[in-house]
């Protein structure tokens, strides 16, 4: 295990160098001059103008500029944000707990439904069920999820008023103070039932939406492996040795998790960029949304820094997703990383 | 079996694949001959007559906020979906499958260097790169278009050198490149034949993903700047009049739906005929 977790540290850490580079070349790939960029339009002065220059540190040479932004990032110094005057890390971490909830209340959405409708796929092949299932998860895959979102919100929001269209909490919740940042663990903690309730309505809907494709991937993946499985010798030979079948399909489960591990870990990833719309359809306060608004306000610090911060949960998802896999299936050797 | 005729076989023999074909085909008809079809100037403001449910006189699917005809803005959007779409997936196939090649078959440090490439590349949530670059080149057609291929080219560039690598070992390139067939030649005249299948595979479900990532694009407003309609714009007009006018966000999303589900369904196809074993051949974010 050792071993297999050093050699994909090693590749995550030349992943980061490439990373750096991507989002270090942002800025630079701006047609013009960055600052002119940002400020077209405004009354700014050519003096200002300069020292923003200086204050993002474009006067210097190019390799320079790369270093002190690495050694600034390694620092946790992403710089300010050129409309709010705060630091980026700053803003950036207040928005993280709110994307982090989302994006693992989608996972929790996925799991509840992609899970059973897999089983019972697998188990009844060919049936209607089993084709049902089939044709909604085509659905789910096809389904934009803006467009999914604004639905839900037109007909459980609008239509019948049973869920809140944004935001993520309600004004009946009350003060709530920040101690984690995750509204779902800092309300049972401070006893604020009304806030948690609140807090689990206002989540419902967006990670309902969030959560469709990568629900209908799961149930994809993980059928196919239940059914290559169910025909192994093994499972015949658990049968025939009068297992429950409750406690067969558990054996099939354990066997075909590994796959679906994999292809989820992977999905993560997409989940965090599925975020970015899902956050602005439901006015969600996470990292998604303060790129979105950052690119409006033409901050571009805001979006280096909050682009850098989602690749870099993203390659912590793949690394973790590796390793869990690892875990889950010793056969399985690592190799080359992401590519195949 | 070569792969066109499987090809023939198999939508023959498939309705769900037929239907989606056919979807396509209406798909790229509307766009090209969006002028023709449609009944009205889609630019034409008409505000006597603004917000007009669907099944009105002479409005079939309503009007907007300005008066103007709904079905008309969506015949002339899909022009904008049909550009992007093949626009897009067609040059990054066409850069990934030169680096593929070049990769798989030169090998070396030439292969780690693209492959290391790839892995950065592939840290990021392919939307997020692509908002990003839009965000620093500014919106207009062709930045989408150069976004959307920056971030999709790495598909084809990993798929093609995994083929590379296995092909270059067999019999026939081993014989072409003693009888001194030059490298070009080699790659492109006796490999990437062989790698067309998976290609044609990923070519077409990407035609989805691109399209659907467009539409995210507009939505978040950093879609094709002007008058022109596009689907992705027109929702994020029409959620402003959620409450009073459904249609508006319903239409146009419904539209998206119908492509990218025709699409994934003839990939689906596709996939199913030319390699039926293959799970892999799927990007990993399908819808944003």
């Amino acid at each position: 295990m050792l071993p297999v977790i050093v050699r994909r540290l090693g590749q995550t850490v030349l992943v980061l160098i490439g990373v750096s580079i991507i989002v270090f070349s942002l800025i630079h790939i701006t047609p013009g001059d960055a600052v002119d960029v940002m400020f077209a339009g405004e009354n700014v002065s050519v003096e200002q103008r300069e020292a923003y220059r200086q204050q993002l540190g474009l006067d210097q040479p190019i390799v320079q500029q790369y270093f002190s932004y690495v050694a600034g990032a390694l620092q946790g110094d992403l710089g300010t944000s050129i409309r709010r005057g705060t630091p980026v890390t700053e803003i950036i971490g207040s928005t993280i707990p709110a994307t982090v909830e989302l994006t693992l209340a989608a996972l929790v959405v996925a799991i509840i439904i992609g899970v059973p409708v897999a089983i019972i796929s697998a188990l009844r092949q060919g049936s209607i069920w089993d084709r049902g299932g089939s044709v909604v998860a085509l659905f789910g895959i096809s389904m934009p999820s803006f467009w999914l979102g604004i639905m839900l919100i037109l007909l459980l929001s609008i239509t019948v008023s049973w869920f809140p269209a944004s935001g993520r909490l309600g004004l009946e919740a009350g003060g709530l103070r920040q101690i984690t940042g995750f509204l779902l663990i800092d309300a049972p903690l401070q006893g604020n039932w009304t806030a948690l309730w609140s807090g689990l309505k206002h989540i419902a809907l967006p990670a309902l939406t969030l959560g469709a494709a990568i629900t209908a991937t799961l149930s994809r993946v993980l059928r196919s492996g239940l059914l290559e499985v169910k025909r192994q010798d093994y499972i015949d030979a658990l049968r025939a040795r009068g297992l429950h079948r409750p406690r067969v399909i558990r054996h099939m489960i354990r066997n075909a998790l590994p796959a679906a591990v994999i292809v989820m870990g992977v999905r993560i990833g997409s989940l965090l960029g599925g975020a970015i719309v899902v956050e602005v359809v439901f006015g969600w306060p996470g990292l998604g949304r303060l790129v979105v608004d950052a690119i409006q306000n033409r901050d571009f610090p805001i979006v280096q820094g909050a682009v850098l911060v989602m690749a870099l949960l993203f390659v912590a998802v793949n690394f973790l997703t590796d390793i869990i896999q690892a875990w889950l299936d010793p056969r399985i050797k690592l190799s080359g990383g992401a590519s195949r | 079996m070569t792969w066109p005729r499987k090809l023939y076989r198999f939508f023959g023999s498939s309705p769900l694949v037929m239907t989606g074909l056919v979807l396509l085909v209406v798909f790229v008809v509307v766009g090209v001959f969006a002028p023709w079809i449609a009944p009205k100037d889609p630019h034409l403001q008409s505000l006597t007559e603004r917000l007009q449910p669907p099944l009105s006189e002479g409005y079939p699917l309503g009007t907007d906020a300005l008066g103007r005809d709904v079905l008309s803005r969506l015949i002339y959007g899909s022009r904008i979906s049909l550009i992007v779409g093949f626009a897009a997936v067609l040059l990054s196939a066409v850069i990934g499958i030169i680096i593929g090649l070049v990769s798989g078959y030169v090998g070396g440090w030439v292969d780690s260097l693209f492959m290391r490439v790839v892995d950065a590349w592939l840290a990021f949530p392919f939307l997020l790169l692509a908002i990003a670059i839009v965000a620093v080149l500014g919106r207009g057609l062709n930045n989408i278009i150069i976004a959307l291929v920056i971030t999709g080219w790495v598909l084809y560039a990993r798929l093609v050198r995994g083929e590379t690598l296995s092909l270059r070992e067999r019999e026939f390139v081993l014989s072409a490149r003693g009888l001194g067939t030059n490298p070009i030649s080699i790659m492109f005249k006796h490999i990437l034949p062989n790698c067309m299948a998976p290609i044609l595979v990923v070519a077409t479900l990407e035609i989805g993903v691109v399209i659907v990532t467009e539409a995210s694009l507009s939505f978040l407003g950093l879609g094709v700047a002007g008058a022109e309609p596009s689907w992705g714009a027109m929702l994020a007009d029409g959620r402003a009049y959620l409450t009073r006018a459904w249609w508006l966000a319903t239409t146009p999303g419904l539209a998206i739906f119908a492509v990218v589900l025709a699409v994934n369904i003839v990939g689906d196809g596709l996939r199913d005929a030319l390699d039926p074993r293959d799970e892999s051949l799927r990007r990993e974010e399908v819808t944003p």
